[in-house]
């Protein structure tokens, strides 16, 4: 168990670092080949040579490409001072860049947002294990009956409706309509209750196409589980049903999901873009849609390193549990 | 009836529904029928048998004869894992020393289940929860109907599985499936199944996922703790050779329906349904010259949905043409007696099968 940590471990940091590279490699290379000048985009078109040389120099463009390369791995973990053009800024560890558009240091609005994202996240994935769950199971032990049918095309409508409609249908119904809830964004350090509200209709809009997905794949996965011999085991000692399916066919069913819910997580953490705008969230995914429209580089520079880290991390503990569930797992 | 309480296993002319069970288990006319959207899939259809304490019951045929569902209706297992609207369709009756199992309370049959009957499936490995231990599994199997602590009832799996062989029983006993062979995951299973003493076991295919070395083993554990617990056991198997030494009767199905049944000796030495004929010449053996083939049953088994009508085995037959008229074209043909406790369903007059017996298929067996 201890060996497959470590290994596990050991190749999540060996992961990150290739991460680190290939983004460099997608964000500096590849402009550059395309005849795009990072410095001129920096600067503005209407620039001239002088100013936009000062800002190749204080961003070390000019260099070989190995030592942006090393100058950029560096940044991260021991920060950097940028000079030239006879300033000089010093940007701490971990050090992103600043902003092509604001000048802003990156890393400090990425923590900034980043809570609002998680916040929404995290609440979203409590709801929508509960329900997608739930509704998988009663599915699958239902089958064929009108509950069953009317669960899967409801699921349907979850997995196929886009966030932007079943959002702004909700915005529309529940806070403007209905007047229930003030939907607008209150930090938390505010106001608590004024939180909740305001992220009560995202989490429930963003649950709702997850929890479509997972009671899909919760169905699917349980009816195949309840067709395997050592659930007929169970029966054959005498069990009841009930504890059949929550004891011997649940742990089964949970496997595939735990993947999912990792992979899921992770990829969140690098913001919900469709939702945090349509409710006007403050999170990673608004901005990150700034930065591709503006071609804010380093931003979204920051915004897939963390993406990437979060679903390292959400990987590295699916593969724990993993093999705290799976025996078999700990093994390989 | 009197034959039968010497014997012990196995028949009796079908009875019917009188309510009289004298034998440890008897089945009547059991039939099982599965809906599905091609038709009424007649897994069974009308199966008689008894067993005796003490005595082992063979059920031979290929796949797709009936023979695990009929265990399965036994254990009350037909419709299990059957959510939704269409389920198996079950009659006829199952004596169970003296409870009838089909018009009883399901929760009573449950508390049966595992307790008086347990079984022991074909290929331990994917009957075995992967993700529980050995120890765990036998335990959860002896507290369903024992009231005791986790340590008494991992005693009593320690000692299970030291009783079926299993080496450092005490270690083993948190080992995962995963961790065993195949032969000892099937020891496991059998521990598992006779950790509450039932009086009836039920092997389905027991040996058949395992290495001909460990098969001996494994015949031989069973018939050894059928004569120390005194259950009934039923064996399943398409393996002539492993009922062969162990089973006191056999019964032989064909299509969802008993073709032959009688003493083991009988059905073995002197076969009298053209089936049963097939399955022996299908058997190799050692002592039979190297040069001569196997003679296979021709054909494939035959859809349940649609049995071929007369003698559901005709299509397949090489003495179909033997009784006249096309009768067996025509006309399904019911168990008859054949010798003392032995019967047979052909068309064919006894004097023809005995003919064709000794003189066309005995030699080249």
């Amino acid at each position: 168990m201890l060996a497959y940590l470590i290994r596990r471990l050991f190749a999540a940091v060996v992961m990150l670092v290739v991460i680190i590279l290939v983004v460099f490699g997608i964000f500096f290379l590849v402009p550059k080949w395309a005849g795009v000048d990072i410095a001129t985009s920096f600067v503005g078109k209407q620039a001239d040579p002088a100013s936009v040389e000062a800002v190749r120099q204080k961003l070390g463009l000019g260099d070989p490409i190995f030592v942006q390369a090393w100058e950029f791995f560096k940044a991260i973990f021991a920060g950097r001072t940028y000079s030239g053009g006879g300033d000089v800024t010093e940007c701490a560890a971990p050090c992103f860049g600043y902003s092509f558009r604001s000048e802003q240091a990156v890393w400090p609005v990425l923590t900034e947002r980043f809570p609002v994202t998680l916040a929404l996240a995290l609440g979203a994935a409590v709801l929508w294990l509960i329900f997608g769950l739930a509704a998988g199971v009663l599915s699958a032990l239902k089958r064929g009956t009108l509950w069953d049918r009317g669960a899967m095309v409801v699921a349907l409508a979850g997995v196929s409706l886009p966030i932007y409609f079943t959002g702004l249908l909700s915005l529309a119904v529940f806070s403007h309509s209905l007047g229930w809830i003030n939907a607008e964004f209150v930090p938390l350090d505010e106001s608590f209750s004024g939180w909740f509200g305001g992220m009560i209709l995202p989490w429930i809009t963003l649950a709702f196409l997850y929890a479509a997905m997972y009671a899909r794949i919760t169905r699917a996965t349980m009816m195949e589980i309840l067709g395997e011999d050592y659930i007929r085991t169970a029966r054959a000692k005498g069990l009841k049903e009930q504890v059949v399916i929550r004891k011997h066919a649940m742990r089964s069913t949970l496997t595939p999901l735990l993947t999912m819910l990792g992979m899921d997580l992770g990829a969140l953490m690098g913001g919900a873009i469709l939702t945090e705008t349509t409710f006007s969230l403050p999170g990673l995914g608004q901005k990150v849609l700034d930065a591709i429209q503006n071609q804010d580089l380093p931003f979204i520079l920051g915004v897939v390193l963390i993406t990437s880290l979060a679903v390292l991390i959400a990987n590295l503990v699916v593969d724990v549990l993993y093999a705290v569930i799976d025996p078999r797992v700990r093994l390989a | 009836m009197t034959e039968l309480s010497k014997s012990g296993a196995a028949v009796g002319e079908p009875t019917g529904t009188s309510p009289a069970p004298k034998a440890f288990l008897e089945v009547r006319d059991l039939k099982v029928h599965f809906p599905t959207d091609d038709g009424l899939v007649k897994s069974v259809d009308g199966l008689t048998f008894q067993l005796e304490k003490g005595k082992t019951l063979g059920i031979v045929g290929e796949s797709g004869s009936g023979k695990s569902v009929t265990s399965l209706g036994i254990m009350g297992l037909h419709t299990a894992g059957q959510y939704g609207k269409r389920k198996a369709q079950i009659s006829g009756e199952i004596w169970l020393d003296g409870t009838e199992l089909l018009s009883a309370d399901p929760d009573h049959v449950r508390k049966l289940r595992g307790r008086n009957m347990a079984m022991i499936f074909q290929d331990p490995l994917s009957a075995l929860h992967p993700y529980y231990t050995i120890g765990q599994q036998i335990v959860e199997a002896y507290r369903i109907h024992h009231d005791v602590d986790k340590k008494t009832a991992k005693r009593r799996a320690v000692e299970m599985l030291d009783r079926v062989g299993i080496p450092q029983p005490d270690k083993r006993v948190d080992s995962y499936p995963h961790e065993f062979s195949g032969g000892m995951r099937q020891r496991a299973m059998i521990a598992m199944s006779l950790v509450n003493n039932p009086e009836l076991l039920i092997a389905d295919e027991p040996t058949t996922a395992l290495d001909v070395t460990v098969q001996a083993q494994i015949l031989d554990l069973i018939r050894d703790l059928q004569k120390e617990f005194g259950s009934a056991v039923i064996i399943i198997t398409h393996d002539l050779g492993v009922v062969a030494e162990l089973a006191d009767d056999l019964l032989v199905m064909y299509g969802g329906r008993c073709v032959e049944r009688g003493p083991a000796e009988k059905v073995f030495y002197e076969p009298r349904h053209p089936y049963t004929w097939g399955l022996l010449g299908s058997m190799p053996r050692l002592d039979r010259d190297q040069q001569e083939r196997l003679i296979p049953v021709k054909g494939s088994p035959p859809s349940l949905i649609n049995l071929p009508s007369g003698c559901a085995f005709n299509p397949r037959c090489p003495y179909a043409d033997v009784p006249k008229d096309d009768v067996t074209r025509t006309v399904r043909p019911e168990l008859t007696e054949v010798g003392g406790r032995h019967w047979a369903a052909c068309h064919m007059s006894q004097e023809q099968r005995e003919r064709i017996w000794t003189e066309e298929i005995a030699p080249k067996l």
